[in-house]
């Protein structure tokens, strides 16, 4: 197995996919963290699996009797929008405030 | 100390109901006490090394909220009405569920200014059960970690027993503050371990409830698949008065079951004559991954963590439950390598809201477009272990790399699951260490994120598996760190996990560990 899977290339562009940035040191940090956590899951690989062993999104069955049916989908107003917008970092007249937002011309 | 701190959540409700004391002097002398032994609430760029003989349980306290409540609790005993099944009870809430008008913060600096338009479903069934919430306590950044060195407020809690040593994580401010004796109740969450570990080293009762028994609504979220919230309080009869409030289904959480709530309390002194309890080899040993070789090692577990299980098991099997042996438990090793995978998955995908547009952090600076905005918000306040989780979560949930990590991860986790199946087919509940160590120093293990996260080795596969856990103290280590011990049961079992752990505390009411008090209160 590669000695380094997530090479500096591959880390930038996950860097930039998962929209953040980071200081150097945290770039050396983590991605060697990164690196040692797949070694450590790599194991996970060599599991006999059988492929008719199904998926579990989740531990516990949900069945018909254990499960809430889903609620309509009908729309309430909020008794108190302001409240909710008061915790924006920028806003204007009940709309949030964004910097420009990066468009791409057509041809 | 006085008195009323040291009573039960039981004992003060029933205290209060029967107007022996009420819900003010109750509150106050938590408060007095919690300004004794707490220090300086945890801070953004605060000094880690701070009053290091102190607890650091808290990021917020909401003494006002909790008096407005005391008075409001005082004020129906004066009328003649029923306070609530918590009538008067102090509560510290895990700074990860929403809170109205609190700040709500998952101990992260993107959300440090974030005042909470709204209250977790179970904060609010406490609170209308009569409780009083004192304030949120601390624990790892957004839950990540198994120490509390994470948290974007420090200083982090310590473990009330020694100072020098880490309170468990991530409900490390849940598990200090009720072995302190700030609070005899706190909500925490479990993702893998996250009640359990913090009760054992802490010396107090842990229940990861079953997935779906406890809404997650208000409850900020890691591993959606994962979460649960569920009680950390000082004996088992107090796990199982706050889980009879906090259970049950809610219209604001389609993954809330809607399965009957059983009335706890009533069925915890029926014993455990005739109960099928197992034990097994894989839960003796603990497998690590080594990354200075790149290999993975066995080790058994140290003696004294087998020997508190096989003393509980002689104990429980005096009492007349049957005792079952060597039940296969196969996957339990992969549990940390799946949950590697699968939580990250689920962390990345959460985190994603956290952008700087909508609340909490935005950065200061004048960014030229939203995607910089996003990405210099999410790079300066996010800290190291929220950002290690999201690129990993990222890579192996990859449209190249899925097959290979996250869709077999999701296999696997059938495995586990099928060897709970197999196992509750032979035993009524399986008995094993909670952690494979008593609580380690600060500083011991934290950077290392691979050795970090086999500390939940015992805890995590029942978080895969969804169903409840209890971590309950066993004992005490040889240098006064206390130890705790793991019963499993299958789905919605919590009846029969809390009855044997009630008898287990019965059985070892008069040993000596059961007298000692944390070093802190002294």
């Amino acid at each position: 197995m590669n000695e380094e899977q997530i090479t500096s290339e591959v880390f930038v562009r996950l860097v930039e996919l998962a929209a953040l940035e980071l200081t150097p040191n945290e770039a050396e940090y983590i991605r060697k963290q990164l690196n040692n956590q797949l070694k450590s899951i790599d194991e996970l690989t060599r599991i006999p699996l059988d492929p008719d062993t199904p998926i579990a999104s989740h531990g516990v069955p949900y069945t018909p009797v254990s499960s809430p049916g889903l609620r309509p989908d009908q729309c309430h107003p909020h008794p108190n929008p302001a409240k909710l917008l008061s915790g924006a970092p920028e806003t204007d007249e009940g709309y949030i405030v964004v910097p420009e937002i990066p468009t791409q011309k057509l041809d | 100390m006085s008195q009323l701190i040291e009573l039960s959540a039981f004992e003060i409700a029933e205290k209060i109901r029967r107007g022996e004391t009420c819900a003010v002097d109750v509150l106050v002398a938590h408060l007095d006490h919690i300004r004794r032994v707490d220090g300086c609430p945890g801070a953004l760029n605060g000094d880690p090394a701070r009053e290091p003989d102190q607890v650091h349980a808290f990021i917020t306290l909401t003494a006002e909220r909790a008096q407005a409540q005391a008075q409001a609790v005082d004020a129906k005993i004066a009328a003649g009405q029923d306070p609530g099944p918590l009538a008067g009870v102090p509560l510290t809430v895990k700074d990860i569920f929403c809170v109205d008008g609190t700040p709500s913060t998952a101990a992260s600096k993107i959300l440090a200014n974030f005042i909470a338009p709204y209250t977790a479903t179970s904060v609010e069934r406490m609170e209308q059960a009569g409780a009083l919430v004192l304030g949120k306590v601390n624990l790892d950044e957004f839950t990540f970690g198994s120490s509390n060195e994470s948290s974007a407020f420090q200083p982090a809690p310590r473990n009330p027993w020694d100072t020098s040593r880490v309170p468990g994580g991530s409900s490390g401010g849940s598990a200090a503050s009720v072995a302190a004796y700030e609070s005899p109740l706190s909500l925490g969450t479990d993702t893998a371990g996250s009640i359990r570990q913090p009760a054992a080293f802490c010396g107090v009762v842990g229940l990861k409830p079953t997935y779906g028994r406890v809404s997650r609504y208000g409850l900020i979220a890691f591993g959606s698949s994962l979460d649960c919230p569920g009680p950390l309080t000082r004996n088992v009869t107090d796990a199982a008065l706050m889980l009879k409030v906090i259970a049950g289904p809610d219209p604001r959480d389609a993954t809330a079951a809607t399965v009957p709530v059983p009335d706890y309390l009533a069925e915890l002194e029926k014993g455990v004559k005739g109960l099928r309890i197992g034990l097994s080899p894989e839960y003796f040993e603990i497998t690590y991954f080594n990354a200075e070789n790149g290999q993975f090692e066995t080790q058994p577990v140290p003696a004294l963590m087998k020997n508190a299980v096989l003393d509980a098991a002689q104990r429980l099997a005096g009492l007349g439950a049957e005792i079952v042996e060597n039940v296969a438990m196969p996957h339990t090793r992969y549990g940390i390598p799946t949950y590697f995978v699968i939580s990250r998955v689920e962390a990345a995908s959460n985190l994603h809201r956290f952008d700087g547009v909508k609340y909490g952090y935005r950065t200061p600076a004048q960014p030229q477009d939203l995607r910089a905005m996003y990405r210099q918000s999410r790079g300066e306040a996010f800290g190291l272990q929220p950002k290690l989780r999201i690129l990993m979560g990222m890579y192996v949930s990859a449209a190249q790399y899925s097959e290979q990590y996250y869709n077999r991860s999701l296999r696997v986790r059938s495995l586990i699951r099928r060897d709970f199946d197999e196992a509750f087919d032979q035993v009524d509940l399986l008995l094993t260490p909670t952690t494979p160590t008593a609580a380690f120093p600060v500083g011991g293990l934290y950077g290392d994120s691979v050795l970090m996260q086999y500390a939940d080795q015992f805890t995590v596969p029942g978080n895969h598996a969804g169903i409840p856990g209890i971590s309950i103290p066993a004992g005490m280590d040889s240098e006064g760190l206390p130890i705790g011990i793991q019963l499993l049961g299958p789905d919605f079992s919590e009846d029969v996990i809390l009855r044997a752990s009630r008898s287990y505390e019965i059985a070892t009411q008069s040993e000596a560990w059961r007298q000692a008090r944390p070093a802190a209160l002294a």
